[in-house]
């Protein structure tokens, strides 16, 4: 139960470890990406998404497939022409004043009317809260396999899908396989997948479908929409550059060490879960795979070990810089740049370094 | 009013180690703790216990140890535990365990009312999904409020809901009827602390304890393994990267060392050195 689920062992021998796919499952074809758009905005993940889906539609030799869903035309059209450019054959276009915000009650109607309908063997979703609240519910309703915040998506041998996420506290990886149910359904968080190159004027095939949804018949409504004050905001997934500290640095004042790089540099700062828990950075800031995933074009790691939990959420920088005592330290396993030294006399040495370098004065602290 | 609150029991993982050879989980001697993201969901259902007078039953699957979790959860406030165990549950994933929880709601309805709420968290901190709660609801046919920030009515008489919920860029005002599925958003309220009082009446509370039959579950293909259309085909450790790190080795002080770096760093990042110094430039010209 909660217990780790082992693999099965080798040579079967338990009959749902083997692919024998039900008749009626076989007609399914198709790869899916159920795009996430919020006030009219695609979600990038989306895009992301598309990306990889667009690789695993090759490799199968189908479609990919995209759902749009909202209740403005030229949104809803403007989403549609990005997802063609981002890779897709098809875009559904599901039109509706009742679609104007997300609810769960009404998106899991048309998405699972719409697997019902077209029936795609692949349904990809963002592991965003709208991505992983409407998953679970069309996963539920469709009873299907759903492998949550995967880090890598592959066809295997048999045209599986082969989804790879962490497993729990270890510094190992599962693949998990939804080998006799359809849709294979996976959620992967944003920037996890590297953002497909766009290819401007690149059209395909548009499918309207009519969800025959009655606002009187919903029973959840959207009051309000409270948005966040911007100050302070954390934009760890998008920021070119990222500087993070570990427990490494020893306390909440060093952190301050991290913050001071960070301001020279114009870049976000971070931390490892163990931070947060301390109180020493909000959850917002936390990187990894709980936290958030990060692609910057620099990343510099103060203290922090390289668990895999972590090692997961930054894979995607372009380079990695480690600053940690230890020589042996995971994370000079998968930084491409690394100095063994002390960070807490290191970090503000960088700071005037990098200063020096670019002809600002180190702001006062 | 009546609310379930679903707790998993999980390895503080504060205190895994990993084999430093094998690569392995140790496992033993690990202490259990309640999935931290539910402590927040039994602090909101004690709140509107303070305000309504409600009843809180909390429910768990796991083994027969996991009584230990649930009595924990009765220090805190809640009036009954429920332990739905048998060993055809092992190797359930989240559809496996939606299906056996949400037949134990059904049961605990039968005996002890129906809950007009039923509380999950966020997420747990081993399998990470966040899938169980919405799995719920959906079985339940129950409105489903996910990453709630904050409860902001309860119209007990009405029937219905107001909360506040987390999105992309700001707050979810959202309205629904009773009853409902909420998942809590992690730090949306303190853990009030167990009282001795409660400690001795649930160190000698008795645990509701089910297995699949009482339950009503008849079809076990649906329980455990093999009701699982997730399968967990390979477990490996990631591939070291063939190139380690490229380690920059310098004599001397902090100083030396920081414009060493510096230099490897912008000599394989030059498209980063060009431009922070443009908007150095920008900024201070
Ligand atoms: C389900 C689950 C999810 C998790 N999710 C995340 C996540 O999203 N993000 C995350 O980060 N972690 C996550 N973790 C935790 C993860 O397993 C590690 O425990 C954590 O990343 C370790 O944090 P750390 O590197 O800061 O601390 P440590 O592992 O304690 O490492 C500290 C490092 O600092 C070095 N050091 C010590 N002194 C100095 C010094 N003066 N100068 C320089 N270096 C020094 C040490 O050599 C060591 O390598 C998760 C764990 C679990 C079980
Ligand atoms: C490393 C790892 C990866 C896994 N990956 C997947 C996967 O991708 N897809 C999949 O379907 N399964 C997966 N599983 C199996 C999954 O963890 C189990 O099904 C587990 O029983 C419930 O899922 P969860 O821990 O992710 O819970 P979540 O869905 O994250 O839990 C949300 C909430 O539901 C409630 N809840 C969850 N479990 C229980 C319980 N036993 N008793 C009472 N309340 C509970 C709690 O309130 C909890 O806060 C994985 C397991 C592991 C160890």
């Amino acid at each position: 139960m909660a217990e780790e689920k082992k693999p099965a062992p080798a040579g079967g021998g338990r009959a749902n470890t083997k692919k024998e796919l039900p008749e009626h499952f076989k007609a399914y074809k198709h790869v899916w990406v159920a795009v996430e758009i919020e006030h009219g905005e695609v979600h990038s993940v989306s895009f992301e998404l598309l990306g990889e889906g667009r690789k695993l539609a090759d490799k199968r030799g189908v479609e990919l497939g995209a759902v749009v869903m909202g209740d403005d035309r030229a949104s809803l059209d403007a989403a549609a022409s990005a997802c063609f450019e981002y890779g897709a054959d098809c875009v559904y276009i599901v039109q509706d004043p009742a679609l104007k915000h997300y609810r769960n009650e009404t998106s899991t109607k048309v998405l699972t009317d719409l697997v019902n309908t077209y029936k795609p063997e692949i349904l990809l979703l963002g592991a965003t809260n709208l991505g992983r609240d409407l998953a679970g519910s069309v996963a539920t309703t469709l009873q299907t396999g759903l492998t949550a915040d995967c880090t890598e998506l592959a066809i295997d041998d048999e045209g599986s899908l082969a989804a790879t996420r962490p497993t729990f506290g270890g510094s190992l990886l599962c693949t998990i396989f939804t080998l006799n149910y359809r849709p294979q359904m996976a959620t992967v968080r944003p920037r996890v997948l590297a953002m497909p190159d766009r290819e401007e004027g690149r059209t395909g095939k548009i499918i309207e479908f009519d969800p025959k949804l009655v606002e009187e018949d919903i029973i959840t409504k959207v009051l309000d929409f409270i948005a966040d004050r911007d100050t302070d905001k954390a934009n760890l997934p998008y920021a070119d550059i990222v500087v993070a500290g570990g427990l490494g640095l020893g306390s909440a004042e060093n952190f301050q060490l991290v913050k001071e790089l960070a301001e020279v540099l114009g870049a976000e700062y971070g931390g490892s879960r163990p931070l947060v828990q301390k109180g020493w950075i909000t959850s917002d800031r936390q990187i990894g795979q709980t936290g958030k995933t990060i692609r910057p074009k620099l990343y510099i790691a103060a203290g922090i070990s390289g668990a895999i939990q972590h090692r997961v959420g930054v894979e995607g920088a372009d380079l990695i810089v480690a600053i940690n005592t230890d020589p042996n330290a995971p994370i000079f396993e998968f930084a491409h740049l690394g100095i063994v030294a002390d960070a807490v006399t290191l970090l503000p040495a960088l700071t005037d370094a990098f200063a020096a370098r670019l002809r600002v004065n180190r702001l006062a602290s | 009013m009546h609310i379930v609150v679903c707790i998993k029991q999980v390895p503080d993982s504060a205190q895994i180690r990993v084999h430093p050879v094998t690569n392995t989980i140790m496992r033993q001697g690990v202490p259990t703790i309640i999935n931290p993201y539910d402590l927040f969901a039994l602090e909101e259902a004690l709140r509107l216990k303070d305000r309504f007078g409600a009843t809180v039953t909390v429910l768990t699957m796991g083994p027969p140890t996991a009584a230990e979790s649930l009595r924990k959860a009765l220090t805190f406030g809640a009036d009954r535990a429920v332990l739905l165990t048998d060993r055809y549950f092992a190797g359930s994933d989240t559809l496996a365990t939606s299906y056996a929880l949400s037949m134990a709601l059904k049961k605990v309805a039968e005996e002890f009312g129906k809950p007009e709420i039923v509380f999950t968290g966020k997420q747990t901190i081993d399998g990470d999904t966040a899938q169980v709660g919405p799995g719920i609801a959906k079985r339940l046919d129950y409105n489903q409020l996910t990453y709630i920030a904050r409860i902001v009515e309860t119209d007990t008489e009405a029937g219905t809901i107001k909360v506040e919920r987390r999105a992309e860029g700001g707050l979810q005002v959202l309205e629904t009827r009773l009853p409902v599925l909420v998942t809590m958003l992690e730090a949306s309220n303190e853990m009030r602390r167990g009282s001795i009082e409660n400690a001795l009446i649930a160190a000698r509370a008795d645990v509701v304890t089910w297995n699949a039959a009482a339950v009503g579950i008849e079809d076990l293909t649906k329980c455990g393994l093999r009701g699982s259309p997730t399968i967990v085909k390979k477990v490996f450790a990631p591939t070291a990267r063939t190139d380690k790190a490229e380690i920059v080795e310098t004599e001397g002080k902090a100083d030396a060392k920081a414009a060493a770096l510096v230099e490897a760093i912008f000599a394989k990042a030059p498209a980063v050195e060009q431009e922070l110094l443009e908007q150095a430039a920008h900024h201070y010209v």
